[in-house]
Formats: C-alpha cells, structure tokens, sequence
C-alpha cells in the first residue's frame, strides 16, 4: 500500500546530507515550506546549494540557512528583497558563491530536469552579461542561449492539501516554482496544511501528480515551537 | 522645462493601454499604471509569479498570505482570473503572449537596448527576476521612467553604459519629458510634455531625436 505520509518535519529532512542540492520552492513571502526549512536548518547539512526564486529576508526561509553557514553556493533570480541581510553579507564577505539566473531560465532549467531534457535554447539573456561564456546559435534570424537542466537532490515544497498517494493542491499563487521542482529532484518533500483521505481530492484539481512526490508532511507548528 | 509628475507619467501610459489586452507592469513607478486606465477599457494583468486578472490590494485583514504580486504586495484575483505556476506564467512572457509590458529603466539606448537590472557597482549582489525574460517576450515592451538620473544625467544614451537586460527590445519610452518611439531610423519623438521643445528635450537626451512624424 502506498503512504507516502511522513511522520514529522525532522525525520523527513534527514534524508539531506551534506553537499547536498537543494531546491526550495516559494516566491518572495508566498508558497515557501518554511518548517521544512527550519527542520532542515536543525537538523544542520553543511555545503548545500541552495536553488530558490529568492535568497529569504530577516531570519526567516533561507536567509536562516545562509546565517547558519550551512550554504555554500545560492542560485537564484532575485535576492535583493526588502531586508534580504543574510544573502548580502555572506555575498559581500565572499563566502559563498552565488548564481544569478534570469527567473524564466531558473524556471525552465529546473522543468527541463524534470522532464528529461538536457537543454534547451532561450532567446532570454541573449546578448546580456549573464549568457557570457554561453553556447549561443541563431534559429530564425534571432538569438538564442544554450541552458542546461538544473536537477536537485531533495526539493523541499509547499503545497496546500495533500494525500497518502502524493498528489497536491496549492493555494492561490502559492504555486509559483513548487510543482515543477517537485519534478526536478530525486527526493521530493512537500509540507502541507491539510491531509485528505485518498481520493478526496478532486481529480481535475490535482496540480502535482503524487507520482513527483516522496513524502508529504503535516505542518506542526514548528515555527511556532522554535520561540 | 515642463516635467510630468510620478502619478501623471503613470496616467500618461495608461491613456495607450487598449481594451482588452493582456499586460504585465513591473515593480515600482509602472505598478501605478493600473491606478490609471480607464473603466470602460477591460484590461487583464498578468503577474509573473502566476497569476492572470490581477485585482486591487485587499481591504486590511483580508490578506490571503501566499496571493501577492511580483512586487511581493498583496492583492486580489478579479473573477474570470486564474493561477498557474511558474513554467506556464514564463511561456506566457517568453512565448509573446503577453501584449505589453511595462517597465522601469535605468537606461535606454538608441536601437532600444535597455538596462534596468544592474549597475556598475558589483559590491551588492545583483538581481534580475523576470525582466530579461519580458524584455525578450512581450508583444511590445514599454519602458516608463524619469527622462534623466537625480544628477541631471541623460538615462537615453547612444548605447547603455549598465549591463543590458535585452538588446533592441524596446519600442517605447515614456519619461516626464516626453514620450519617444524607438525606430529603424533611431528614436522618434512622439510628444513633448506642455510647452517643451525638441531642442529642450535633446539638450538633456544622450541619442539624436527625429521630430514629430506630421
């Protein structure tokens, strides 16, 4: 019998070792797994590379990870938020490395992952300084930028309601990056606000298939807790 | 000379959104064109991180945490509106759905080259977001800003000193001064703002301005 339920945020973490590439879904304040972050910030993997929309603001999401010194390399599109501290300093004091890819591209690697592509040619950056040192080539008169899929070992998701089998809502734009990383890494975790019973789910409104998800985990107040 | 104000620059491009187009503004001075088009053109906002029909902010303790807009605000989904993730929302921008875009600059050259996510100053990590892809991908990309830097410095130049976010992507540019349309044949002053003559608005524009087609 399938149940992909996990027991709590702690034990579904322990599955990130160090070095480990961790995809983080969420899109400024919105659809971000924050316990799961905060179990993974516990449970404290060194050397991660962090692929996320943005780089968390104030101590919350992932600007705890990158406080913590548990990142050594961040990827994402947009990490100068209001307040985004943490991704400054270490960025300033130069220990981490840090990839800025345009948040299409970010998207679009991290799809192709999942759908078994290698690359593909985008005409976005073409021309700019962040496709320096990129394949490029000319399809129809216009230029293109060869990109590369970006693949994770654990992506950590935020879904709203979620089932024994996988499958997952979300809620509103709470969407954003979830169900495309959740495609793109061997492990996939989703922490959700509510767990129905098998078959409850409307099946025309099943975002993410249960087939892309490992565990699905029941929010527990671990912020909360942390107080 | 005669200068435009924030809230009538933003007025300004509204006055040539259409009815019925599908449009994305971006972060900051184009967010306000929405304020401005007028109720009896139905137009759909799009915003980047899912969402099409876009609707005013919510009233005080109405806020759905995970509905914002590329801003990171608040918002509403109007009825008729829908959400999606990211992989569709950048098909929508990189694959020329969208009509119009808006968007801030810090410059804007002459073919239409545009710059707006990066300095010179490489001390602060840099960011880009969605721009390259609209700039890439809208029907047609608006460019909405202040004519010249806080220090009088031209911000339409021969070619951009900053980074660039596209390269010829431009079509359009709508400033406090006035507004110009970049062409085949270099950029063609569409209006002038009040009084303000050509040679007023050259003398603090870096690129040559064709005059009015009549």
């Amino acid at each position: 019998m399938i149940n992909k339920i996990g027991s709590s945020m702690a034990e579904a973490v322990s599955v990130v070792k160090d070095g480990d590439v961790v995809m983080i879904g969420g899109f400024g304040s919105s659809g971000i797994p924050l316990e799961l972050i905060e179990a993974l910030r516990r449970h404290a993997p060194k050397d991660l590379t962090i692929i996320s929309n943005n780089a968390g603001v104030a101590e919350e999401g992932i600007a705890s990870l990158l406080r913590d010194g548990l990142v050594r390399k961040m990827m994402c599109s947009f990490p100068r938020s209001k307040g985004s501290v943490w991704l400054q300093k270490r960025y300033k004091e130069g220990s981490i490395e840090f990839e800025l890819v345009p948040q299409g591209t970010l998207g679009e690697r991290i799809r192709a992952a999942g759908a078994g592509l290698a690359a593909f040619y985008t005409p976005t950056a073409y021309g700019t300084l962040l496709a320096e040192g990129k394949e490029t080539r000319e399809f129809n008169g216009r230029g293109y930028v060869l990109e590369t899929a970006l693949h994770a070992d654990v992506a950590l998701i935020r879904g709203e309601k979620g089932d024994a089998w996988g499958n997952l809502t979300y809620n509103t734009a709470g969407r954003n990056f979830n169900p495309s990383m959740a495609t793109a890494a061997r492990t996939t975790i989703a922490e959700v606000k509510q767990i129905v019973e098998v078959g409850d789910l409307d099946p025309e409104a099943v975002v993410t298939p249960g087939i892309f998800v490992d565990t699905v985990v029941l929010q527990e107040g671990l912020l909360d807790a942390s107080a | 000379m005669q200068a435009l104000s924030k809230e009538d620059m933003a007025r300004r491009v509204a006055r040539d959104i259409p009815d019925g187009a599908y449009v994305n503004l971006g972060i900051g001075m184009p967010t306000q064109v929405a304020n401005y088009v007028s109720d009896d053109r139905h137009v759909i906002y799009h915003s980047e991180n899912g969402i099409l029909g876009v609707g005013p902010a919510p009233a005080p303790g109405e806020e759905n945490p995970d509905l914002i807009n590329a801003g990171k605000q608040f918002v509403t989904l109007l009825p008729g509106g829908c959400y999606f993730d990211n992989a569709d929302s950048f098909a929508m921008m990189r694959g020329g759905h969208l009509d119009i875009a808006v968007l801030g600059a810090f410059q804007v050259s002459a073919s239409g080259d545009l710059a707006s996510w990066a300095t010179n100053d490489l001390s602060e990590p840099p960011a880009v977001g969605g721009a390259m892809d609209l700039a890439v991908g809208a029907r047609r990309l608006c460019v909405l800003m202040k004519h010249c830097t806080r220090d009088g410095e031209p911000k339409i130049l021969p070619e951009c000193e900053y980074p660039l976010t596209g390269k010829g992507v431009v079509n359009r540019i709508y400033t406090d001064l006035a507004v110009l349309d970049v062409t085949d044949s270099g950029l063609r002053v569409v209006e002038l703002v009040g009084d303000n003559t050509l040679e007023q608005v050259q003398a603090v524009t870096g690129a040559p301005l064709l005059p009015p087609e009549s």
